[in-house]
């Protein structure tokens, strides 16, 4: 953390967006964005349905036009420039590839937009295609490719003018599961290898944590945070990024201790309190939220010395994943927490895995809850 | 694979609502074109119908078969008709032109506006079906004519001093039919626009290519279905066209429909009228016949899809 801190801070960014807002009517799509990217970055943006992450792709892209704020890229003001004035390229969800022309026309139509001499597009195609490994299918029309093909095809035409900066709307939202893992990868490389800064749109959380280097949470217009993926799943700065990134037990209650060195909070659907083993900044019986990652929950069948950090509950459900199962315990309040515990953990203390309507003990280090004030 | 079966178990089905248009063209095309092609080949005779029967069963059982070239040969040697088939070529390929260039902006612009007023500007342009063919030709004359409304008006504010040669000229001949075709090009037009994917013309400008640009290589290229089909809809009927030619043309105003109407009703000469009919018919059909060939061939490749 402390070193993608100092490089940001060495490093002047390379598209600037300053306090960016895009209004439809009334309501607002895009409400305030401020966000730095460095050269050369993957950069995510994942926020659920509707938060506005494609309409700020598209100002981006110049399909849109700002009502107000600034972008700025390698240092030229771009906000009110035309898309086909932008060093911008877009691949789009549903790749927009034209129907009409083959897989090199597509690839070569921004080049002959630029008046590029005719023996340079040839070649810069035939890059393009071995970047992408479509050399064979040069000649085909996109209706005779498959969805992964297309979108291979889709990513080489936006690549083939060598953008500044490179826009991905969803880039793998029409493949299906299995196709979509192996693409990921894939995709990686060949952005890595063209060594393009670049901007994703995605829902898919786990799809922005393998793929990029920097991750943004949106909702509702907003960027809530920005950081790697590490940092996002293990600081928090609000409970919509805790409950968005991975899955996680939030409990809220007033600050009745706080300490430098720890923080009590008493959580009245825990039935006790919560410790925390240092200092937060924030006035005393402020109300705050901690986040426990299930990962995070410790399970007994033995009772564990009463205390904050510790409940006692009734197993609800199991649901099994191979190498761990997640335990759905029903507190006394009746708020369900979830633990994820790995399948030897019993085995290897001897005893019986708790089921159904099991008596079992929950409790976390003071190291573990994470304090939110928002 | 699944829809395959499926097919196979609509089958029988299938075949008899496929078989429906088949019949319709058999029934409403094939067979009247027999008809014409028979009479176009007998004589001009003082009957009812007024031409001769092309087979005669003689006594003896002997079957007579009389195929009269000779209309035919006229049409081929004579080279008025030559001069008219060309002309009304080329007066049905001139309206067509127009009604593309004029058409294709108004298509254009109602794909794009949004649903709600596509729909209002849609039936204005089919409001004229519902006053007589006929009746709007009169609406023009009244309008066109050398004390007609224009006329008047231009007069009236001293504009011109003599009524302008509005009328019963290649103007007025252009001017109708292209008023009378262009809902017949808009409509196809439209329909191939407004299904056109808006991403692709994003796509277009994000990759550097400005309006102009866009429309010229996706735009234009994407509907060209959309023209072939308004094309063929306005310049097949225009060839033929005689009420507008003859109601608001010129004297000289040479049209193929103006000489089928002086043949069957002036002169009663049903055989001439038959294969001047056939001769168009042949003109018109072998061009798309080979654009159909083409088209299908285009569909088959699409099939893989
Ligand atoms: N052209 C438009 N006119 C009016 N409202 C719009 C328009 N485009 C987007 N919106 C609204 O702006 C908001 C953000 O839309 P946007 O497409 O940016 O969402 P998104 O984050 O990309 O969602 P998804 O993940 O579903 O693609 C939505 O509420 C949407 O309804
Ligand atoms: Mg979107």
């Amino acid at each position: 953390m402390v070193d993608a801190a100092k490089q940001s801070a060495s490093e002047k960014p390379y598209l600037s967006i300053t306090n960016i807002v895009k209004k439809f009517g009334d309501t607002a799509a895009v409400d305030g964005v401020t966000l730095d990217i460095r050269r050369k970055e993957i950069f995510a943006l994942l926020g659920s349905s509707g938060c506005g992450k494609s309409t700020l792709l598209r100002m981006l892209a110049g399909m849109e036009r700002p009502t107000s704020g600034q972008i700025i890229l390698d240092g030229q003001d771009i906000t009110r420039l035309a898309p086909y004035e932008r060093p911008i390229n877009m691949m789009f969800q549903s790749y927009a590839l034209f129907p009409h022309m083959s897989v090199a026309d597509n690839i070569a139509f921004g080049l002959k937009q630029d008046k590029m001499p005719k023996g340079e597009i040839d070649a810069r195609v035939a890059e393009m295609l071995d970047l992408v490994q479509m050399r064979k299918y040069a000649n085909r029309k996109p209706y005779q490719l498959s969805g992964g093909q297309q979108q291979r095809v889709a990513l080489a035409r936006s690549l083939a003018k060598r953008p500044k900066l490179l826009l991905l709307d969803e880039p793998l939202g029409a493949l299906d599961k299995k196709l979509r893992q192996q693409t990921q990868l894939e995709l990686v490389n060949t952005l890595e290898k063209v060594g393009v800064t670049c901007i994703m749109v995605t829902h898919d959380q786990e799809e922005a944590m393998t793929m990029a280097t920097r991750i943004g949470i949106m909702s509702e217009g907003q960027l809530l945070q920005v950081g790697t993926p590490a940092e996002i799943y293990d600081y928090p700065n609000c409970r919509f990024t805790a409950e968005f990134i991975g899955d996680t037990n939030l409990f809220t209650g007033p600050v009745v201790v706080d300490e430098p060195d720890r923080v009590e909070i008493e959580a009245a659907e825990l039935g006790g309190r919560i410790w925390i083993d240092h200092g937060i900044t924030g006035p005393k019986g402020m109300q705050v939220w901690a986040s426990i990652r299930p990962e995070d929950v410790r399970v007994d069948r033995d009772p564990v010395a009463a205390g904050p950090n510790a409940a006692k509950g009734a197993v609800t459900e199991i649901a099994y994943f191979g190498s761990y199962s997640v335990y759905h315990v029903k507190l006394g309040s009746g708020k369900v927490l979830k633990a994820m515990v790995p399948v030897n953990r019993w085995h290897e203390a001897n005893l019986e895995p708790p089921t159904w309507g099991d008596q079992v003990y929950v409790s976390w280090r003071a190291d573990m809850p994470v304090v939110l004030t928002r | 694979m699944n829809i395959q079966r499926l097919f196979k178990r609509l089958k029988p089905g299938r075949g008899a609502v496929i078989s429906i248009p088949y019949f319709w063209l058999l029934l409403f095309f094939l067979v009247p074109f027999f008809i014409v092609l028979k009479i176009s080949f007998a004589e001009q005779d003082l009957a009812i119908p007024p031409f001769t029967s092309l087979m005669n069963l003689e006594e003896g059982g002997l079957l007579h078969i009389t195929l009269n070239l000779g209309n035919f040969d006229f049409i081929l040697s004579d080279d008025f008709y030559a001069k008219t088939y060309l002309s009304s070529l080329q007066a049905a390929l001139f309206t067509t032109l127009m009604c593309l260039l004029l058409g294709y902006p108004i298509a254009y612009a109602i794909a794009r506006t949004d649903p709600a007023r596509r729909n209002v500007l849609l039936m204005l342009v089919m409001l004229p079906f519902w006053t007589s063919f006929l009746l709007r030709v009169y609406a023009w004359m009244g309008l066109l004519n050398e004390n007609g409304l224009i006329n008047s008006f231009l007069l009236a504010i001293g504009l011109v001093d003599e009524p302008l040669p509005l009328f019963h000229n290649n103007f007025s001949l252009y001017l109708v039919m292209v008023y009378a075709y262009l809902p017949f090009m808009i409509l196809p037009l439209f329909s191939h626009l407004v299904k056109m994917d808006g991403r692709l013309l994003e796509a277009a400008s994000d990759l550097g290519a400005g309006p102009i640009k866009a429309f010229f290589t996706i735009t234009l290229p994407l509907s060209r279905n959309g023209i072939i089909a308004g094309s063929m809809m306005v310049f097949i009927p225009a060839v033929g066209e005689f009420v507008i030619p003859e109601l608001v043309g010129g004297p000289d105003t040479l049209m193929i429909g103006k000489v089928l109407w002086n043949e069957f009703f002036d002169n009663n000469n049903w055989p001439m009228a038959a294969a001047v009919a056939t001769v168009m018919v042949l003109l018109l059909i072998v061009p798309i016949a080979f654009l159909h060939r083409f088209e299908t061939r285009q569909l088959e490749g699409k099939g893989n899809e």
